[in-house]
């Protein structure tokens, strides 16, 4: 199959549900710019005209605003944040608006909407441009909230957004951008709320979570190179997530790290170690482990940031202490 | 004026050394250059008293620079150093110098023009004769925050000026492309918040506005907005003058650079630049050594200070 980088996957993914579905278009900031969506977007406008594709103001929180009234009128927007950071301007349409809609109104309209945003991390660009804060949205209800982490997925997963009639955060990293991978050509969907196993085995299982998703497959290399058989699962969707797929695994390694580009206290891994301690817990061997960002605002001076962010060897460390190793023994 | 002119200068020349740096990789935090911008930030400190303090944005090296902040720490912090202003946790859009005014600088778009506020509220309730300032660009003014800090400030007759530094671009975009009309001076009249546009690259005119809005401020009257019209010679981030803009601003950027603040005010002045330049060059040149040989922060103290002790 031919092969794409995640961004260019996301990219055609836009044109693709932007030529099928005149009811698709995008509003947010940097889309008229050649950088700014880091090439994700790079002339849509030419193709879709400036009408289709609107480059706004800073603005979020009324661009999100009218997001969710034009989805209420029939359309089917993709609002674009080039960070993370800067959706928190616009929590109101989106959690009290977007996601109580349906609920509220007992069923009878629902806000088709994707908000897009961009996990823009690393470079010393300090605490306000680099938070991964995911683990905020999957508590809302309402809202779903997917995070891919291939370029087959973030095509199908943007594709399947779009479709879907509820408000659906699609987060995904400009670390990941460069990674390569077989992309089918035609419109395809990955079902929100499924994981996927990317390497089976039968001593540990890893949970990953977008960029983490990535960092666990060269953290099983490793493992593989000590005699540890890690079973590799990307998350994939945050809300829903697969709970039959992690428990499945859980119930047969015994051992879970839980692999997650966020904060520890109350995140996306907290939620996740939570419900296999609490269904799987007569099949595990050790304690669930987390292996996440601490508990602190990103730092800037690169020194401070080398040490920020968790690399594979975190997660062979935590496989180690689920399998009653010494830290740092060989194997 | 001899002292505006020299402010200017000197946040030139810092700028010209970290945009070198963001060049050859050194500075790899990013960093917004208000090269010619100065006459901006030179004229408004300028007619403040200590006291008063400036609250700044993405861009605020020269903020920081003309409330007197010190070079040495400025560079330190953009270079990712234990003896920033910051302690190397901030880079270039987290500036602080709070002995000279400058409570701490952020890249949220809008996110200090109520905190500005903020800040001239408690100055009112104690009784103080202090003056806040807000410096924001013309992309801010596309938040709602800011229009419901100018109701906010015009009813409770804050001690603040609100300084709009139009240089007529938000990143990537022209204004055209972002708004309907030319008419960011009126943006406080709707909310009894008197407005004026100035001449953003003449350091007198900024200074004599500045004056009065002060003035206006500290005598209990209120607050009042200022349009100071410029242009940034370098792209929205980094060095570069047009990796992000694209053909479009490069006419524009040819007239602007024939208006620089630096120059036209040294005419006035009958200033020899190169000699000043010298001078400025050589405390940039002290500074910068001593803020690169100072130490990295300790990665196992990353976790210190997220609270207050
Ligand atoms: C809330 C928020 N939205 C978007 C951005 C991205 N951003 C950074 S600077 C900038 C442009 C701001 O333009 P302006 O206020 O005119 O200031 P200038 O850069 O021209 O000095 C934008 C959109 C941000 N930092 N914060
Ligand atoms: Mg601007």
């Amino acid at each position: 199959m031919r092969e794409l980088s995640y961004v260019q996957a996301i990219h055609e993914a836009h044109r693709q549900a932007m030529a099928a579905d005149c009811r698709v278009f995008l509003i947010g900031q940097g889309l008229w710019s050649p950088w700014y969506a880091g090439g994700s977007l790079e002339d849509l406008d030419r193709e879709f005209g400036r009408d289709r594709v609107l480059d706004s103001p800073v603005s979020e929180n009324a661009v999100t605003g009218m997001a969710v009234g034009a989805a209420l009128a029939g359309m089917r927007p993709i609002v674009f944040h080039p960070r993370l950071d800067f959706l928190l301007l616009a929590m109101d349409p989106l959690i009290n608006q977007a996601a109580n809609w349906s609920y509220l109104f007992a069923g009878q309209s629902s806000v088709p909407l994707v908000i897009r945003a961009v996990i823009n991390r690393g470079g010393e660009q300090g605490a306000q441009h680099s938070q991964a804060l995911h683990a905020m949205f999957m508590h809302v209800p309402g809202l779903k909230t997917v995070m891919p982490a291939t370029p087959a997925d973030a095509k199908g997963l943007l594709l399947a957004a779009i479709e879907d009639p509820n408000p659906v955060l699609y987060i995904d990293d400009r670390w990941l951008y460069n990674q390569t991978g077989p992309v089918p050509e035609e419109i395809y969907r990955i079902p929100i709320g499924e994981a996927a196993v990317r390497r089976a085995g039968r001593d540990v299982t890893i949970v990953g979570i977008s960029w983490m998703a990535a960092q666990a497959l060269e953290a099983a290399d490793v493992l593989a190179s000590q005699g540890i058989d890690a079973e590799v699962i990307d998350l994939r969707s945050l809300k829903p997530w697969d709970q039959t797929r992690v428990l499945e695994s859980a119930r047969k390694t015994g051992r879970v790290i839980v692999a997650d580009p966020g904060w520890r206290t109350a995140g996306a891994a907290a939620e996740i170690a939570a419900t296999v301690a609490a269904e799987a817990f007569h099949d595990l061997h050790a304690p669930v482990e987390r292996v996440t960002l601490p508990d602190t605002p990103a730092p800037s001076s690169h020194a401070e940031e080398q040490a920020y962010y968790p690399r594979p060897s975190a997660i062979v460390e935590a496989a180690w202490r689920a399998l009653g190793r010494r830290v740092g023994a060989a194997a | 004026m001899l002292g505006r002119w020299k402010t200017m200068l000197r946040i030139r020349r810092a700028e010209e050394a970290i945009g070198e740096m963001c060049e050859t990789g050194e500075v790899r935090c990013p960093c917004h250059l208000s090269i010619g911008q100065e006459a901006v930030a030179a004229g408004v400190s300028a007619a403040l008293l200590p006291g008063d303090t400036v609250w700044g944005a993405h861009r605020s090296h020269g903020h920081y620079l003309a409330q007197g902040g010190s070079l040495e720490s400025l560079f330190a912090e953009v270079l990712g150093k234990t003896t920033g202003c910051s302690g190397g946790r901030g880079g270039s859009m987290h500036l602080r110098a709070p002995e000279q005014g400058l409570p701490g600088t952020v890249p949220i778009v809008a996110g200090t023009i109520p905190l500005a506020a903020g800040a001239a509220l408690a100055y009112k309730l104690r009784g103080e004769k202090r003056v806040a300032v807000a410096f924001f660009g013309d992309g801010a003014l596309e938040e709602g925050s800011v229009h419901e800090t100018l109701n906010l400030a015009a009813l409770y007759k804050l001690p603040m000026i609100f300084v709009c530094e139009n240089n007529l671009y938000s990143s990537h975009l022209h204004w055209t492309e972002r708004r309907v009309a030319d008419n960011l001076d009126q943006a406080g009249a709707f909310h009894s918040v008197p407005g004026a546009r100035v001449d953003g690259n003449a350091v007198e005119d900024v200074f004599e506005a500045a004056r009065q809005a002060v003035g206006r401020a500290r005598s209990g009257a209120g607050p009042s907005f200022l349009e100071c019209r410029t242009f940034r010679w370098r792209g929205h981030v980094g060095a570069s003058s047009d990796q992000d803009v694209g053909v479009h601003r490069r006419g524009e950027l040819a007239e602007w650079l024939e208006y620089d603040p630096i120059q036209r005010a040294a005419e006035k002045l009958n200033m020899d630049l190169a000699t000043h330049c010298a001078d400025v060059d050589q405390e940039i040149d002290r500074a910068l050594t001593n803020a690169r040989s100072a130490s990295t922060p300790d990665a196992g103290r990353i976790g210190e200070h997220v609270c207050a002790s």
